[in-house]
């Protein structure tokens, strides 16, 4: 038994802990024991891999990969404590261009290395191997820099919209698969830096004509382009505990992402080529009515007379900080014998989950935070909805007008509840750029204003 | 500060009066002066003292005609509208789409005319909605007035005496005065059948305990909330119901009104012979024609088969304080609406749809009838898209392009496979059954984890941090071996900072989710 067949038998543990890791989190009761199974999966690997370095390596070696993985620590253990909940999504962004980074240099090491092969078409596969582990990785690390900097509007989170945009996309992919040709032909460095820089532009280019409102889609991609990274490298050092990660990262990825797209009603593909949002709604000079507006001193005479009350919070929620004043807001009417549940739009927010992990923060119990499907019947059985800064979840418009860009989306149904309050910075559309007949209704008021002062103003008036 | 004059009903047998005493504080509240004409009250068991004491002040007929703003309940006399003074408003119900020559009449003098029952049916509007409770009061009533003409129990009852079935009341139309008498008559414990052109009130009907009788024909989409003609293979199909129904049912209470047109005759001369001796049918629609052949206005015909059909049109009035409680509501709420400033000053504000719409003369200007109002919003949408170029039929692919993608792929995996030397079809096999397992188990994901779950797998895509390690571990005498390491020193940084950076930060959330 040497240090390489531990190492071996250390991987499939560590593969199997991480499947227990996630199968854990699959609910709220497992989830801490989840990620626990997770670290340990990890620990395992982490000191496996030292004890081959260290039996094999020279003492430089052993040296730099401790004084890495320390700094790298650091760094990772000081921003997890530092980053605000609404925050959540350009960290998780931020990390995944450093996992597609990882691979790239892990994939550029496996060229340089220039490893021996008896036979020769082992060796094509490892030069292909090395050039499908750039590419993956090199997408994933500037389509998540892009996201990243969308997110934290560092950038404008408009789309980009080149001309020929898919025939760039397509264009790209074509260079790519010709160039691994040529690759496995003539393993030459310049190809090898040709498909990182086309890589690199294409990631750019994928996630810069994708707009702000897709972004959980884009977030969910990129997390699963991330793993199938790590499974490309896999397959370069003949890791399968890489393989075994990078799929099932590269699958949780995927099924968020379709999961995201179904909320949306519409296919990976068309989110993936962009163009959501740009043609103007076509009714945009119907006349919709006057809306009407409310005072916080009016709505909280509403709640108070209210027996049950919905709240669906949507990015506006994130980008006032409001959810302590809500959870306040729901912990005074619940202490009232008010029935208050939350429903959460799947797109809500810029994450998959996002509104979700901003409640739990406002220590808001998550038994009360309901789904779309778990709470659409409800609405109709409702005294008040408070709509706090979501604005196409909410639209009637999917439902109802056939002609709508946004026709076919699921979105909740706050329209049937006897009242509804909107709160919202001015009348401006949301994301989609569709007007929303939602607040012409005539049982709907518009609360206008940041979203915290207004919900601070209904808490001073209760 | 204007005047308000509460006039005595002229009318024989109307008993309500367009304010109450307790709808006169609300009005002074609002800042106007309220007179009440002696005796006003008095057949709604309110005395001239009682609205003294909320405030009004009594005066004799000349007076209270001769207010800024006159509240009644009937539409006005042609010797009451000269009593009017000139810029006088006057609130009542005036039915205008019945009555043109009413409207002409009021037209003639130089004053303003808002008419109680054209209030729309929108919901903001529902506080003044007149129609709706006079209709809620009436249906209540009809039953009751049923009731006391039926020989029987409503209720079922298995007594010492014997076994009393239950009554079974059918309600024909279902508005506000059917879904009231539904309520009503199931509260006394009758089984209750509804019918109505209208499918989506089958809920409502449940919901008071009724069973709605569905006519499986197609029906257009009403769009001002009430009920419109029906087409004829739909009056085919209801006359059939009725016919069975008649037969059946004990009591029958019938509502159907269309707006501005003679009420429709929904149960026939051989319907009401086909009835049980001892019947009831009460038709709430005979002062505008009648639903039932053979009733007559106000009056109670017993048949030759025994079945008694009651006309009553003063349904409502027979409830002559709950009536005029509600309609002095309305108007008061109507008042709030006319007067923003709260300062006794009426105002007229015709940007306003509702405002707009109840005014049948504005300072002897006809204005009626009133732009249509739209209330339900999706009949509106299908002109919007009709001008829309259609769109180009999305590159959606059809069931079998993606079977022939997949048995594609399935293949291109095969040959891989097929021809590749080893490791490769062994990391394959790991591949493909790491993706089936991922799939399985991220499917179960709670959906208020999605967020832990991205971390987490993001701090396990840090596994990368493996293979840069197995990378700096190279051989110092290797060629390149420096800049291999610098790059795996880099690899193994960044990817270190998401597996301890992607743990930590699930931890965190996770900590933060509690019950």
């Amino acid at each position: 038994m040497d240090s390489l067949s531990i190492a071996t038998a250390a991987y499939i543990v560590a593969s199997l802990l991480f499947i227990l890791s996630l199968a854990g989190l699959s609910k709220h009761e497992s989830a801490s024991q989840g990620v626990l199974f997770g670290i340990a999966g990890m620990t395992i690997a982490l000191v496996a891999t030292f004890i081959v370095v260290a039996d094999l390596a020279d003492t430089t070696s052993v040296v730099l990969l401790l004084i890495a993985v320390a700094i790298g620590a650091a760094i990772g253990l000081w921003r997890a404590r530092v980053v605000e909940m609404t925050g959540m999504p350009e960290l998780i962004a931020l990390l995944h261009s450093f996992a597609g980074l990882a691979a790239v240099l892990v994939g550029w090491n496996g060229y340089l290395e220039h490893q021996s092969f008896g036979l020769q078409s082992l060796e094509d596969i490892h030069n292909a191997e090395v050039f499908i582990g750039v590419f993956i990785g090199a997408v994933t690390f500037t389509g998540s820099i892009v996201a990243f900097l969308k997110l934290s509007a560092r950038i404008k989170s408009n789309p980009l919209m080149l001309p020929g945009k898919n025939y760039i996309n397509l264009g790209a992919l074509a260079l790519f698969v010709a160039l691994t040709v040529w690759f496995v032909i003539d393993p030459a460095l310049w190809l090898l830096i040709a498909v990182t820089v086309v890589a690199l532009a294409l990631g750019w280019h994928l996630v810069a004509s994708i707009g702000g409102g897709d972004m959980p889609v884009v977030v969910s991609m990129l997390n699963s382009y991330s793993g199938w990274a790590a499974a490309a490298s896999g397959f370069l050092l003949d890791n399968d505990a890489l393989i075994v990660t990078g799929a099932l990262v590269g699958s949780s990825g995927a099924y968020l992402s379709y999961i995201m797209c179904q909320a949306m009603n519409r296919s990976f593909i068309s989110v993936i080529a962009g163009g959501f949002g740009i043609e103007a709604g076509p009714a945009d000079d119907k006349d919709y009515g006057e809306h009407r507006e409310i005072t916080a001193e009016d709505t909280a005479e509403l709640l108070r007379n209210a027996s049950s009350v919905i709240i669906t919070p949507g990015y506006g929620m994130a980008v006032a900080q409001a959810q302590y004043p809500v959870a306040d807001l729901v912990r005074k009417l619940r202490e009232r014998g008010v029935d208050v549940k939350f429903g959460i739009h799947p797109v809500a927010g810029r994450l998959p989950g996002h509104m979700n992990v901003l409640l739990a923060e406002a220590k808001v119990p998550y038994d009360i935070v309901l789904e779309m499907d778990e709470i659409n019947d409800d609405f109709k059985d409702t005294s008040v909805v408070l709509v706090i800064g979501a604005n196409d979840t909410v639209n009637p418009a999917a439902t109802e007008d056939p002609s709508s860009p946004i026709a076919g989306m699921p979105v909740l149904t706050v329209w049937e509840a006897s009242d509804v309050v909107i709160f919202k910075r001015s009348m401006a559309t949301g994301y989609a750029g569709v007007q929303n007949p939602l607040f012409f209704r005539d049982n709907s008021q518009m609360l206008f204003g940041d979203a915290k002062e207004r919900v601070e103003d209904i808490l001073k008036a209760l | 500060m204007s005047v308000v004059g509460v006039v005595t009903e002229s009318i024989p047998g109307e008993t309500r009066v367009a304010a109450t005493p307790e709808t006169v504080g609300k009005l002074i509240g609002l800042g106007y002066r309220v007179v009440v004409e002696s005796g006003a009250g008095a057949k709604a068991s309110f005395t001239d003292e009682a609205y003294v004491e909320a405030g009004a002040e009594i005066r004799g007929t000349a007076e209270t005609w001769g207010a800024d703003i006159v509240f009644k309940v009937n539409a006005p006399t042609p010797a009451e509208i000269g009593q009017l003074a000139d810029g006088a408003t006057l609130v009542s119900l005036i039915s205008p789409a019945l009555s043109p020559e009413l409207v002409e009449q009021l037209s003639a003098r130089p004053i303003t005319v808002l008419a109680m029952d054209a209030v729309p049916r929108i919901s903001r509007a529902q506080s003044m909605d007149v129609l709706s409770s006079m209709a809620n009061i009436a249906g209540y009533r009809a039953v009751v007035e049923a009731a006391n003409v039926f020989g029987r129990f409503f209720t079922g009852q298995i007594t010492a005496a014997g076994k009393v079935p239950p009554a079974k009341v059918l309600v024909a139309g279902v508005g506000v005065a059917g879904l009231a008498a539904i309520g009503t008559a199931n509260s006394l414990g009758a089984i209750v059948r509804a019918t109505d052109p209208r499918a989506e009130v089958a809920d409502q009907v449940k919901s008071l305990g009724g069973e709605y009788l569905a006519v499986d024909v197609e029906t257009e989409q009403s769009t001002d909330g009430y009920a419109k003609a029906t087409t004829d293979a739909y009056n085919a199909r209801a006359a059939e119901i009725y016919s069975e129904q008649a037969a059946d049912v004990d009591i029958i209470i019938t509502t159907a009104l269309i707006p501005g047109r003679a009420a429709p005759v929904l149960i026939t001369e051989a319907d009401v012979a086909s009835m049980k001796a001892g019947s009831v049918i009460v038709d709430m629609a005979a002062a505008n024609g009648g639903n039932v052949a053979g009733s007559r206005p106000g009056e109670a015909v017993v048949t030759a088969n025994g079945v008694t059909i009651l006309g009553y049109t003063d349904l409502a009035g027979r409830l002559p304080t709950q009536a005029s409680q509600l309609y002095g509501t309305n108007l008061v709420n109507l008042m709030k609406l006319l007067t923003p400033g709260k300062d006794g000053q009426l105002v007229l504000d015709f940007d306003d749809v509702v405002q707009r719409t109840i005014t049948v003369v504005r300072n002897g200007e006809t204005t009626w009838p009133p732009p249509p109002v739209q209330v339900s919003a999706a009949p509106a949408a299908a002109p919007a898209a009709a001008p829309v170029e259609p769109k180009p039929p999305k590159a959606v692919m059809t069931q079998r392009a993606k079977l022939g993608l997949v048995a594609l792929g399935i293949l291109a995996l095969f040959l891989v496979n097929a021809y590749a030397p080893e490791p490769l079809p062994e990391h394959f096999t790991v591949l493909t059954l790491a993706i089936v397992i991922g799939y399985y188990v991220i499917g179960k994901v709670h959906h208020a984890l999605h967020t832990p779950l991205m971390s987490v797998t993001n701090a396990i895509s840090g596994i990368i941090v493996v293979g840069a390690m197995l990378q700096v571990g190279i051989d110092g005498d290797a060629s390149n071996a420096t800049v291999i390491r610098i790059i795996a020193f880099i690899a193994i940084l960044l990817a270190s900072i998401n597996v301890f950076g992607g743990f930590a930060v699930t931890r965190r959330m996770l900590s933060m989710f509690s019950k």
